[in-house]
């Protein structure tokens, strides 16, 4: 079965919907109506471009420029997580534990099942390559910034804490050992949370978009299976690599907690 | 309970325990002292002056220039995790991170000689079960000062150990560390706003100032 082509007029009574909404937060007084008409064109174009850059990534299927993507993705995903963080660590290094991790986690699943578990050949085609490690860069991208979030912010309200485990004479992995492992668990909560709903309270996306697309039920849900273990594991590494990295760059080798090492609004305030 | 004196000297071994040299931390010094062994050194000065920052700078918490010498051993030829429990600062400000008291000490310490310490400083048997939201600011420190002679340090960085403390609570404190300062042969700098308490406590007495040290006369 093929897919359904959707035309112009398709998408513009979806669109008018919108519009709908955009009238009623005016006549609600939401105050969203340009926030909702502004973001959905600026959804569509982007969603355009990339249809474009997609099809032209397919129709090339060349390594550099499968690379050369995946390059973008990553770099976009560290710029991503540096911004949801309160507190940042500073300079170059705290862009590059977040994308260090990242790169770390994602690529290497992603290589593992592009190789070994779905033996696509070329083990690069685009059409698998990319949006494997879409989903896998946008999940560790979650779970990365909720945890170094944390992390920073921690380290720094409890820093009097910290600082006395090691007066008592603890290394300076004793004394962030419980603040390590607490932000180890926040950056995993949501993928364990949305394996416990996955099927009964939510249908993932892309177990959806490849039922409307015509794959049989049976291998759209083994496909997601498969999804679903690589985000897990992918997320998993990503956020312990990244916590184990903060942890190294926010004490030096004499065992002091270098809070100048951070940067955020909220020093600046207090 | 033996009452502090002014008969507080160092005993029989005058040999030096702790020798600081040149030390510079933020805009401050160069300070040189030596505390001898089992010596108790008043430390007085400004408020803002960097008493505490002093004792940081000791323990080596915060990065600072200059030699500090344990038994003739520089600080950097120890792992920071073992010389901060050689030379051990107690601030004045503890600061506590599980439910229980109890779970703040190692448990591999002596049970009959950690309660030992604490009776000695006011507390029952039973304290080590209490909860940490229960206990005031006073009970906190007196806490913290037995937790803090818990690894057995060689010399004791107090900054105000009695800042929080009634006038009873001074006096046993005061002579709860005078008797361990003689049992075990440490070396104590006892940082003051309380000129009659160093006085008391201290053989000698240093004022600091921004650039250097000065010894006051007892």
């Amino acid at each position: 079965m093929d897919v359904i082509a959707l035309s112009a007029w398709d998408l513009g009574i979806a669109a008018a919907l919108v519009c709908v909404l955009s009238l009623l937060s005016l006549f609600l007084s939401l105050g969203l109506e340009w926030k909702i008409l502004i973001f959905s064109c600026r959804m569509t174009a982007q969603l355009l471009f990339i249809g474009i850059v997609l099809r032209f990534l397919f129709a090339s299927g060349s390594l550099p420029i499968v690379l050369l993507m995946a390059t973008v993705m990553l770099f976009a995903a560290g710029r991503e997580v540096l911004a949801r963080q309160n507190l940042r660590l500073k300079g170059i290094t705290g862009y590059a534990i977040g994308t260090g991790a990242m790169f770390v986690s994602s690529f290497s699943v992603s290589l593992i099942a592009l190789l070994v578990i779905i033996g696509v050949d070329p083990w690069y085609t685009p059409q698998y390559a990319i949006p494997l490690l879409g989903m896998l860069l946008g999940n560790t991208m979650t779970g990365v910034s909720l945890a170094l979030d944390r992390l920073t912010d921690q380290f720094y309200k409890e820093r009097g804490g910290v600082e006395q485990r090691l007066l008592l004479g603890q290394t300076w992995q004793e004394a962030s050992s419980d603040i390590r492992k607490e932000c180890m668990r926040t950056g995993m909560i949501p993928i364990i949370n949305s394996m416990a709903a996955a099927g009964l309270v939510s249908l993932p996306g892309m177990m959806t978009g490849q039922i409307l697309g015509g794959t049989p039920p049976m291998e759209a849900v083994k496909y997601q299976i498969l999804i679903i273990f690589l985000i897990a594991a992918g997320t998993g590494f990503g956020v312990i690599s990244a916590i184990w990295m903060s942890g190294h760059y926010l004490f030096d080798n004499r065992h002091r907690l270098c809070l100048e090492r951070l940067s955020g609004s909220r020093i600046r305030k207090r | 309970m033996v009452q502090p004196s002014s008969s507080i000297s160092p005993p029989q071994n005058n040999s030096c325990r702790l020798r600081v040299e040149d030390l510079r931390f933020l805009v401050n010094g160069p300070y040189t002292f030596v505390l001898k062994e089992g010596e108790c050194l008043g430390l007085s000065g400004q408020s803002g002056v960097g008493k505490t920052q002093m004792l940081r700078a000791i323990t080596d918490l915060i990065p600072h220039s200059g030699k500090i010498l344990l038994d003739g051993v520089p600080s950097t030829s120890f792992p920071a995790p073992l010389w901060r429990s050689r030379v051990t600062m107690v601030p004045a400000e503890s600061f506590w991170w599980y439910d229980i008291v109890g779970d703040h000490f190692s448990t591999e310490f002596d049970t009959e000689f950690l309660k030992e310490k604490l009776a000695a400083v006011g507390f029952d048997k039973d304290v080590l079960n209490w909860q940490i939201s229960r206990l005031s600011t006073g009970e906190k420190q007196r806490l913290a000062l037995i937790r803090g002679v818990c690894n057995t340090p060689s010399v004791l960085l107090l900054d105000e150990p009695c800042s929080s403390l009634d006038g009873y609570h001074t006096t046993l404190t005061e002579s709860f560390i005078f008797q361990y300062l003689r049992h075990h042969n440490t070396s104590v700098l006892w940082v003051s706003h309380d000129p009659e308490q160093l006085q008391r406590v201290a053989a000698r007495e240093l004022c600091l100032e921004k650039t250097g040290l000065v010894e006051k006369t007892v």
